[in-house]
């Protein structure tokens, strides 16, 4: 998709112009950030994050908060570094060999890179969703019960079948696997997996959760379910969602980014970015002129 | 003309068959309007062609080469005088030596019977005829078939498909040697097992606990009583191969997380390796470290405090054998730890569980089946190691599990039954047959136990 982006660009060189322009603007400050990043007493706060792997800077200069229990979308065309941002907000990176951060990135006021922080609570505090359900090769209560054990959260073996059972019952799974918690969980389904792992990061009570395109490997009918989870999630956390679906940020967020080519363009309120976005490349994107 | 020039000018002609085939379909492709009317490429109708006059040719001479010795004896048999004809089987096999021996002027020419000297004369020549009509039948057949191979290639002849039909042969042929390899080597094996237990009880084989087989040649002969009972060999394999495992499995899986999980690129480009050389040392100077650097160390250090070590040890050459099996555990373990995808890692981190608990709790049970099979392969491998034991861990037959005696393996016996001269009829020799048909019939179960356990974690984590 990338390259469809390199030959719209191509076809219309007056564009190429323009993004000239607005991209040197941007490279100067974050202020060129269109809409409003920021949100008052935010969950976490970006401010100025540039990620680079290597040579390569995947990022460039992104700040934005994202506010207590409301869903945040991160849309934007392929290769424009979305991903790469949601991983740098639980250090997902961190084991990317070459990969290092710049910037500042704060969970409730602390920050995240503080190099004497410990990254295993902070993982707990912000789990996450990954693009390919991955259930572990264990037991689908295995599964589950795996944060709760490595994190030491119970001490007797009912109330881990209870932190089961409630998390298998926020993720919508409960009524289909309670008969068997003992098969392996990549028995399920594509969506039933993915239902699982979902089920598997709130049975550590995160704060925040941080979903990579979770429904991309899905049918329609079990995206429909995962959409329907994150709107009754959102009620007890923070979601930050990358998508491909325009349509499904639409539909379950309350503010959407739009990222191109490592930098944030626009962050607004969902309704105003799919009716009236303010800036021409939202525009553009959502309009299917590229990606 | 002997047989390897005649093998040479057979492929010579094939080679022809193939540049004249191949012409010719290039010229009917000049008449039909080029090559892309023709069915096949010329390549095929070259290969075709040769295949008809290679193969048949190598048919006829292999076919001789089968049939030309009973022939010509049946002849020679048949010139003799009556009576001698009517002698029996074995007589007259004994017969034809004496006339081949004859031949070969291997006999004094004194004394000889003038109708064997004939049978002789009639041998060589007989031989000499055979020779060069071989040569005649085999080229003037590879020229005849070759002719018609070349005959036939015409625009429609689906050459490509008969080409490929044969290599399929060619390549079924050659999956079926070894097949009937192991075929024959395990019934042969069978075979003189069979005669050893018409000699030797079968259950006083498997569970006597006495090894010395020595078989008297004269009832009076001092210490020949010949005991074959394989216990204390079988628990000497084991006992070897348990301490080998002990070194092995750990150390190899350690190095094997060690360099997947933990290990930088870079170091990672340069352990591996090195690793590996451990494989690549011959058995045997792993034997003679294991026999005059490891042996005597242990039973110094076994000394000092104050423990009585026999030289040869059952300890030493279970440690040596550890170390030359380290590669094969880490080797295969690494690549099945490597083979789990990155994102159950991911899953697991984006919990926050620590590396370790990662690679305890996902990591190695994801990769449990691959590392069963590794362990178990390197398992096979030490039960059927020789030269280690023969030079480390001696030969004297104890029954014990104390790894600082001397113990013996089921290999090692294998190998002093049967060095030197020995008479086929004897169940000492004949019970070498046996350990090997125990020793095959115990690996292939671990083998069998192996694929099922991996078969069954397999249908669990996919």
């Amino acid at each position: 998709m990338e390259a469809t982006v390199r030959e719209t660009v191509e076809q219309k060189p007056e564009r190429l112009l323009d993004r000239q322009v607005i991209d040197d603007q941007e490279a100067v400050t974050a202020a060129a950030t269109v809409g409003k990043p920021f949100v008052e007493a935010p969950k976490m706060a970006m401010r100025n994050v540039n990620v680079f792997y290597g040579e390569k800077q995947a990022i460039f200069d992104v700040s934005m908060d994202i506010g207590s229990n409301e869903v945040v979308s991160m849309i934007g065309p392929s290769g424009c570094g979305k991903s790469t941002f949601l991983r740098a907000l639980n250090r997902m990176n961190d084991t990317i060999e070459g990969c290092w951060i710049e910037g500042s990135l704060q969970l409730e006021g602390q920050d995240i890179y503080d190099p004497k922080l410990d990254v295993v609570p902070l993982r707990a505090r912000v789990g996450m969703v990954f693009q390919k359900p991955n259930p572990f090769p264990k037991s689908i209560y295995d599964n589950v019960a795996y944060g709760p054990r490595i994190h030491g959260l119970v001490d007797r073996r009912a109330d881990l079948d209870e932190v089961v059972e409630t998390s298998l019952q926020r993720a919508g799974l409960w009524n289909e696997v309670k008969d068997r918690l003992a098969q392996p969980g990549t028995g399920l389904s594509g969506g039933q997996q993915q239902r699982l792992c979902i089920a598997r990061t709130i049975a550590v009570s995160p704060e925040v959760i941080l979903m990579d395109e979770p429904c991309s490997a899905l049918d329609p009918i079990a995206t429909a379910k995962i959409e329907e989870l994150i709107a009754e999630l959102s009620e007890n956390f923070t979601i930050a969602i990358v998508t491909h679906s325009m349509q499904q940020a639409a539909r379950v967020s309350s503010r959407t980014a739009y990222f191109h080519l490592g930098k944030l363009i626009e962050v607004n309120d969902t309704e105003k970015v799919f009716t009236n976005p303010e800036h021409e490349l939202t525009e553009a994107y959502i309009t299917g002129r590229f990606g | 003309m002997d047989t390897s020039t005649l093998l040479a000018v057979t492929a010579a002609l094939t080679a022809l068959a193939y540049v004249i085939g191949r012409g010719r379909s290039l010229s009917q492709a000049a008449n039909v309007g080029g090559i892309r009317n023709l069915n096949s490429l010329p390549f095929y109708y070259g290969m075709l062609t040769a295949l008809w006059c290679g193969l048949p040719a190598l048919a006829l001479l292999i076919l001789w080469v089968i049939f030309d010795e009973p022939i010509i004896h049946a002849l020679v048999i048949d010139s003799l005088p009556e009576q001698m004809r009517q002698l029996s089987g074995s007589e007259l096999g004994l017969l034809i030596n004496s006339v081949e021996n004859i031949a070969a002027g291997n006999s004094a020419a004194m004394g000889v019977d003038p109708h064997l000297q004939a049978a002789s004369e009639r041998l060589i020549s007989l031989r000499e005829a055979s020779r060069q009509a071989l040569v005649v039948v085999v080229l003037c057949g590879g020229l005849l078939f070759g002719i018609f191979g070349w005959a036939r290639v015409r625009p429609q002849l689906k050459a490509r498909v008969q080409v490929e039909t044969t290599f399929k042969l060619a390549l079924l042929l050659c999956s079926c040697i070894a097949i009937v390899t192991t075929l024959g080597i395990v019934l042969s094996v069978l075979f003189e097992s069979l005669r050893f237990f018409q000699t030797v009880s079968f259950f006083d084989f498997i569970f006597g606990l006495d090894w010395s087989p020595q078989m008297a040649i004269r009832a009076d002969q001092v210490g020949s009583s010949g005991a074959f009972g394989a216990v204390p060999l079988f628990v000497g394999t084991l006992l070897i191969s348990a301490i080998a495992m002990l070194v092995a499995v750990p150390t190899g899986l350690m190095a094997a997380i060690y360099l997947s999980e933990y290990a930088g690129r870079r170091l990672r480009a340069v352990v591996k390796p090195l690793l590996e050389v451990l494989a690549g040392i011959p058995t045997v100077v792993y034997g003679f470290f294991a026999a005059l650097t490891v042996a005597p160390m242990i039973r110094d250090n076994g000394a000092v405090l104050g423990l009585d070590v026999s030289s040869e040890s059952a300890l030493a050459a279970g440690l040596v054998m550890g170390v030359m099996i380290i590669p094969f555990v880490s080797s295969l373990s690494d690549d099945v730890i490597n083979a789990v995808p990155q994102s159950l890692r991911d899953g697991s981190f984006g919990l926050g569980a620590t590396r370790s608990e990662t690679i305890r709790q996902v990591v190695i049970p994801a990769a449990l089946p691959g590392i069963v099979g590794g362990v178990l392969l390197a398992v096979s491998r030490a039960i059927g190691e020789t030269m280690i034991v023969v030079m480390a861990a001696g030969l004297a037959a104890n029954l014990t599990a104390n790894p600082l005696e001397s113990v013996t393996t089921v290999t090692v016996q294998i190998v002093t039954l049967l060095v030197g001269d020995q008479e086929f009829d004897s169940p000492k020799t004949l019970s070498a047959f046996a350990l090997g048909l125990m020793l095959f019939v115990v690996t292939l179960t671990l083998n069998y136990i192996a694929l099922h356990v991996v078969r069954k974690y397999r249908e669990q984590y996919e």
